[in-house]
């Protein structure tokens, strides 16, 4: 229930921004268990859900995961270094990328 | 908390696990999406709305299942809801909601609230807001993005006030070139660019270009931009600006990742009307007018049809030139059958279609749609591939099995 209620809350009067940043809202909850799960839940879950990488997959191909972190730090502005970002790619390509 | 908990309509079978579920989905989820798209939708609720497929809920972004599409306007509480930025107003802070007309080419800058917006001119248009994205997710071969199914859009009787008439009140200086729009949502991380977008100056004087208030006769719903947003009829929904506060005449070119860089095509490969010459480059222009398009929202793929038969039920659209005619095929596309027509609510609206199958054998029956408009323009055979996903008016198909 818990989603249902934080946006029926939101809409009734409190900041939706800040309750859908609540801790209570475990944006990694269903990302697959591997190595980088949780650099990736604590960077890719900030600005929207990390459903945004499941709903891609499991379809692109290694280049454009890589290409995906880079628009979202690059146009975005994700606050990741290099070194984070490749981990992340790493991670994205094993979980979520498209079948070899 | 798990995702399977908060379904609202699927109680009996989330509790089963997920194989009920996913054989469930295929009730209102095409077949031809990705499997991670089908694994993250589940059939949400937003508050004020009947169930919406939900893809995302932060942002949130809930498409209209394809049986709404039985009638040609959209009813407010199905019609699809989508955001690229998480930082929503809430009704709170929008009471104090007012628009800023200005601008360098802006004779001089002006504030109106709601009660002012009242003071002008209201007009009633009945278009469709269709997502540029829609049915991205059945792009083969997939490409990144809200992954779309068919019901990233909608249909509805927009009132308001015409955009040039409030243009006028602030004054258009010679040397405007376009019109900026900006909404009250944010982003969360302040590095992220806000959503602003803009229209060439001659699309902004059209008639037909309004600030509504009002969507099928209610105030807009929250998520659908109340208390004010813009209809640019033709055009795809990336333009609609929700929750309008702010426009700016402008002497030159937007500039800024959503204009630049996202909702983009490959030059001249969609047909347009009035070319956005100001946002074009040698190689990409920005996605501007629709394609024609259809979908049948009646029977359902996978559904069992009587023998005696069944009607075929849908609608159809195109940028506004209205449509001339569509054809059904019941035998995948050996023989086509002209529908009936339903109301003509104008060149922008859904335009209601039907077609009774009579009887039929029994066995798979292969259904299609496919629509043309008045100046002949046609939908595609095969996918107009785009790197965005953009524009896919390919003919849906559907099988139900007649016994
Ligand atoms: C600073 C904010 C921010 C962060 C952090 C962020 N994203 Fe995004 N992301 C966005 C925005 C904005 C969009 C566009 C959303 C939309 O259009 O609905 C987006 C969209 C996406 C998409 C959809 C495809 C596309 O390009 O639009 C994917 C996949 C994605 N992000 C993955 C990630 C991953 C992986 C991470 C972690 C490395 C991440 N995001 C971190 C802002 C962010």
């Amino acid at each position: 229930m818990m989603r249902a209620l934080l946006l029926k809350g939101a809409l009734m009067g409190a900041s939706m921004t800040l309750l859908l940043a609540a801790p209570t809202m475990a944006a990694d909850g269903d990302l697959a268990a591997g190595p980088g799960q949780d650099v990736v839940a604590a960077n890719c879950g900030a600005c929207h859900t990390t459903d945004y990488i499941r709903m891609n997959s499991r379809f692109l191909s290694p280049e454009t995961w890589k290409a995906e972190v880079t628009k979202m730090r690059t146009a975005f502005g994700a606050p990741i270094d290099d070194a984070v970002a490749a981990e992340i790619t790493q991670y994205l390509i094993a979980q979520y990328g498209a079948k070899p | 908390m798990r995702r399977r908990d908060v379904l609202t309509g699927l109680g009996a079978v989330a509790a089963s696990g997920t194989t009920a579920l996913a054989a469930d989905k295929q009730a209102w989820m095409s077949p031809h999406l990705a499997d991670g798209t089908r694994e993250v939708a589940t059939m949400g609720k937003v508050p004020g709305k009947q169930g919406l497929i939900q893809l995302t809920d932060r942002p949130p972004n809930y498409e209209t299942p394809i049986e709404a599409f039985r009638t040609a306007i959209t009813p407010n509480d199905r019609f699809f809801v989508r955001y690229h930025l998480s930082g929503i107003p809430t009704m709170e802070d929008l009471k104090t909601w007012s628009l800023t007309i200005g601008g360098d080419a802006a004779e001089k800058p002006i504030k109106l609230t709601l009660p002012d917006l009242r003071t002008f001119k209201q007009v009633e248009i009945t278009a469709v807001c269709q997502c540029s994205g829609n049915r991205r997710g059945l792009f083969e071969p997939h490409v990144p993005g809200v992954e779309w199914g068919y019901g990233a859009m909608g249909n509805a009787v927009w009132r308001g006030v015409r955009l040039k008439d409030v243009l006028a009140r602030a004054g258009v200086k010679p040397g405007a070139i376009e019109v900026w729009l900006a909404g009250a949502d944010t982003a969360p991380n302040p590095a992220t660019p806000l959503f602003h977008k803009s229209i060439p100056l001659k699309v902004a004087l059209s008639d037909d270009v309004l600030i509504a208030t009002a969507m099928n006769g209610q105030p807009l719903p929250l998520l659908n931009g109340f208390p004010a947003r813009l209809i640019v009829p033709g055009w795809t929904a990336t333009y609609w600006m929700k929750h309008l506060n702010a426009i700016q005449i402008s002497s030159k070119p937007l500039t800024n990742f959503w204009i630049q860089k996202a909702y983009r095509v490959p030059a001249r490969l969609f047909p347009v009307d009035v070319p956005f010459e100001s946002q074009q480059d040698a190689n990409t222009w920005p996605i501007t007018e629709m394609v024609v398009n259809s979908v049948i929202a009646e029977p359902v793929d996978g559904a069992k049809a009587p023998k005696a038969g069944f009607t075929v039920r849908g609608v159809a659209w195109d940028r506004g030139h209205g449509i001339k005619a569509v054809e059904v095929t019941l035998d995948g596309g050996k023989t086509w059958k002209p529908a009936v027509l339903g109301q003509d609510m104008g060149k922008y609206a859904f335009r209601a279609f039907s077609l009774a199958s009579g009887a039929l054998p029994p066995g798979p029956c292969d259904i299609s749609a496919r629509a043309v408009s008045n100046t002949g323009e046609a939908q595609a055979v095969t996918l107009v591939r785009n790197p965005a996903g953009y524009q896919n008016n390919v003919p849906q198909t559907l099988t139900v099995m007649v016994a």
